[in-house]
C-alpha cells in the first residue's frame, strides 16, 4: 500500500476530491495546513505597515491506496488540481506497512 | 400635580439633604423638561455602548489571537471600577463646587446631594443624575481608551490600580478645568464633547504609558498582525453609532444644536475614513477595510471638541485632514519614533484630538453656537486659548501618566513577562482561552476535568458520525 499525501490550493480541494470520487477512492484525511515553496510569499499591510506573509495557506490531502492505483491516482490529482500558477503545491507518495479498521478488526487492503 | 408628586418624591429620596437646600428647592423650583431628560439618558446609554462593547471588540480585533481576551477585559474593568470610582468621589471632583479653579470639592462625595431635581449649573433641565450618569460614562472611556496603548503586554493588576489613580489624578481634575467651572473654562476654551479632556489625555497617557512599560517582546520582529478585523469593523460601527450619543447628547438638550452637532459628527466620520482609505490606496496600492474602520474613528475624535462649533463643510474639511494626519502618524511617525503602541490610541486619538481641538478654534462658527467665535470668523485669539488648553492637557497627561506608573511599578509588576506574553495573557492573566480546539478543547492538548461537573465538548453523538 501507499500513502500519497498531496498540499494543494485551498481553492482546488473540491475539484480534487470530485475527480477522486468518481474514480471510486472514498477514504481521506484533509487538514488546513501553512507551508511555502520556492517563492517569498505576499505582502499584507495593517495600518500602513507592511509584512511579508511568507507561509500561505494550503490544504493537505492524505490518501492511502493499493500499490496499482497510485499512478492513476496521481494523474487525476495533478490534473485537477493544475493551475499552472506558481503555487500549484506537490505530491509525495510513500510506503506503509499495514492499515487497520478499528471496527471490524480487518487489516491489510481489506482495511482500506 | 406632576410637579408636586416629583418633589414628593425627590424629598423622600433626598431625606437626608440639608433643610437649607430643599428650601432652595422650594424657592426656585427647577424645571425638568422630558424631552432633553429622555435624550440625555438615551445618550448617556449610547455612550456606553461605545465602551462595550464598541471599543472592546475594536481593540480586542486589533490583538492577537492569544491576548484578545486580556484586551477586551481592560475596557470591561474600565467600565466596572469607574463606575463606582465615579459615584464614589469622581463626580465631585470633577463637577461638585469649584475649589481655586482647579478641582472641585468633596462635597458630592457618594452622590451626597445628586438628586433628582436638576442641578442648578448643569443641565438645568434635566435631573441631576441624569447628568451624572452621562458624564460617568465618558470617564469610564476615556481611562478604556489608554488601554489600547499597552494591550498585549500590561499585567491586569497594574492595569486595575493605574485606571483608579489615572481616572483620579488625571481626568477629574482636567474634566473640572474644561468643564466644571475650572481654569480652561474661565479662559475660554471650547471643547464641546472631550477632545482634549478625553482624547488628547487618553492618547498622550497611552504614549507615555507604551514607553515606559516598553515594547512588547518581539516587537518589529515577530509579525503582530490584527487577528480578527470582522471584529474590529463591528466595533468601529459601534463606536460611529454610540458617538452621537456623545457629541449629539453634549448639547444636553433635544434642540437644534443637539441636531446639528449629530450632523457634523457624521460628515466628519464618513470624510476621515474616505481619507484615510485614499491616503493607503496610494502608498501602499490596496485600500484596506481596518484603513475604512480606523479613519472612522479618527474623525470621530477630531471632531468631538468641534462637534457643537461648526457647520457641515466645516466638518468634512476636520474629517479629511484627520483621516490622514492620523493615518501618518500611525504608519510613519509611530515607525521614526519606534514607541510600541499597540493598537494606535496615541496615533488616533492623541493625535486626532489635538487636531480636533486645534480645528475648533479656526473653524468656529458663532452663527452654529454664538459660545464659539474661531479664527476664520475673526478670533485670532480663540487658537491661542486652544492651544493652551491642548499644551496644558498635553502637559498633565504627560508627567502625571509617567509618575503614576513609576509609583505603581514600585508596588506591582507593571510589565507581563517574556514567557507570559509568549504563551498570551488570556492564558496568563484570566486562565482562559478565547478560541478553544476543536478536538480537546484547549490548545494545550487534552484536557482533564479537574472539578466541578463541566460538561465535555461537542454535543454530537460520536457513535453516529
Ligand atoms: N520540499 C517541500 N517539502 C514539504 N512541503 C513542501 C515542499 N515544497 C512545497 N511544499 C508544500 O507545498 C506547498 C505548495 O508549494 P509550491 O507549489 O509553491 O511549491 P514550489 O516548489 O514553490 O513550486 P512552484 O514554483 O510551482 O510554486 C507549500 O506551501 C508547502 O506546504
Ligand atoms: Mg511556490
Amino acid at each position: 500500500m501507499t500513502k500519497i499525501e498531496c498540499i494543494l490550493r485551498p481553492g482546488k480541494l473540491e475539484d480534487v476530491k470530485d475527480s477522486l470520487n468518481k474514480y471510486g477512492i472514498h477514504g481521506m484525511t484533509v487538514t488546513q495546513v501553512i507551508g511555502c515553496g520556492l517563492q517569498k510569499g505576499r505582502k499584507e499591510v495593517y495600518r500602513g505597515t507592511e509584512y511579508s506573509i511568507n507561509l500561505l495557506p494550503k490544504v493537505k490531502l492524505e490518501i492511502v491506496t493499493k500499490d496499482e492505483d497510485v499512478d492513476e491516482v496521481v494523474k487525476i490529482i495533478s490534473q485537477a488540481a493544475r493551475s499552472g500558477e506558481i503555487g500549484d503545491g506537490k505530491i509525495f507518495t510513500y510506503k506503509i506497512d499495514n492499515a487497520i479498521r478499528i471496527r471490524t478488526g480487518e487489516t491489510g487492503e481489506a482495511a482500506i | 400635580m406632576k410637579n408636586r408628586l416629583f418633589r414628593t418624591i425627590f424629598m423622600a429620596l433626598t431625606g437626608s439633604m440639608s433643610i437649607p437646600a430643599l428650601a432652595w428647592a422650594e424657592e426656585a423650583v427647577p424645571k425638568i423638561d422630558t424631552g432633553d431628560t429622555s435624550f440625555v439618558l438615551i445618550s448617556a446609554a449610547l455612550v456606553m455602548l461605545m465602551t462595550l462593547p464598541g471599543l472592546a471588540l475594536f481593540y480586542g480585533g486589533l490583538s492577537r489571537k492569544k491576548n484578545v481576551l486580556s484586551t477586551i477585559m481592560y475596557s470591561f474593568f474600565a467600565m466596572v471600577l469607574i463606575s463606582i470610582q465615579w459615584a464614589l468621589w469622581g463626580y465631585s471632583l470633577s463637577f461638585g463646587p469649584d475649589v481655586n479653579n482647579l478641582i472641585g470639592n468633596l462635597d458630592w462625595i457618594g452622590l451626597r446631594g445628586v438628586g433628582l431635581v436638576p442641578s442648578d449649573v448643569y443641565a438645568t433641565t434635566v435631573p441631576h443624575q441624569a447628568f451624572m450618569v452621562f458624564q460617568l460614562m465618558f470617564a469610564v472611556i476615556t481611562a478604556a481608551l489608554i488601554s489600547g496603548a499597552i494591550a498585549e503586554r500590561m499585567r491586569f493588576p497594574a492595569f486595575l490600580a493605574f485606571l483608579i489613580l489615572w481616572t483620579t489624578l488625571i481626568y477629574d481634575p482636567v474634566a473640572h478645568w474644561v468643564w466644571g467651572g475650572g481654569w480652561l473654562c474661565d479662559l475660554g476654551a471650547l471643547d464641546f464633547a472631550g477632545g482634549t479632556v478625553v482624547h488628547i489625555l487618553s492618547g498622550v497617557s497611552g504614549l507615555v504609558a507604551c514607553i515606559v512599560i516598553g515594547k512588547r517582546k518581539g516587537y518589529g520582529t515577530e509579525p503582530m498582525i490584527p487577528h480578527n478585523l470582522p471584529f474590529t469593523v463591528l466595533g468601529a460601527a459601534l463606536l460611529w453609532f454610540g458617538w452621537f450619543g456623545f457629541n449629539a447628547g453634549s448639547a444636553l438638550s433635544a434642540n437644534g444644536l443637539a441636531a446639528s452637532a449629530f450632523v457634523v459628527t457624521h460628515l466628519a466620520t464618513a470624510s476621515a475614513a474616505f481619507s484615510w482609505v485614499v491616503a493607503e490606496w496610494i502608498r501602499h496600492g490596496k485600500p484596506t477595510v481596518l484603513g475604512a474602520a480606523s479613519g472612522a474613528v479618527a474623525g470621530l475624535v477630531a471632531i468631538t471638541p468641534a462637534s457643537g462649533f461648526v457647520d457641515p463643510m466645516a466638518s468634512i474639511i476636520i474629517g479629511l485632514v484627520a483621516g490622514v494626519v492620523c493615518y501618518l502618524a500611525v504608519s510613519v511617525l509611530k515607525a521614526k519614533l519606534g514607541y510600541d503602541d499597540s493598537l494606535d490610541a496615541f496615533g488616533v486619538h492623541g493625535i486626532g484630538g489635538t487636531w480636533g481641538a486645534l480645528a475648533t478654534g479656526l473653524f468656529a462658527n458663532p452663527s452654529v453656537n454664538e459660545l464659539g467665535q474661531g479664527l476664520f470668523y475673526g478670533n485670532p485669539n480663540q487658537v491661542v486659548i486652544q492651544i493652551i488648553s491642548i499644551v496644558a492637557s498635553w502637559a498633565i497627561a504627560a508627567v502625571g501618566t509617567f509618575v503614576i506608573l513609576k509609583v505603581v511599578g514600585t508596588v506591582i509588576k507593571l510589565r507581563a513577562s517574556d514567557e507570559e506574553q509568549d504563551a498570551g495573557l488570556d492564558i496568563t492573566q484570566h486562565g482562559e482561552d478565547a478560541y478553544t480546539d476543536f478536538v480537546s478543547g484547549s490548545p494545550f492538548g487534552d484536557m482533564k476535568l479537574t472539578g466541578a461537573s463541566v460538561q465535555a465538548t461537542g454535543s454530537m453523538n460520536p457513535a453516529k458520525i
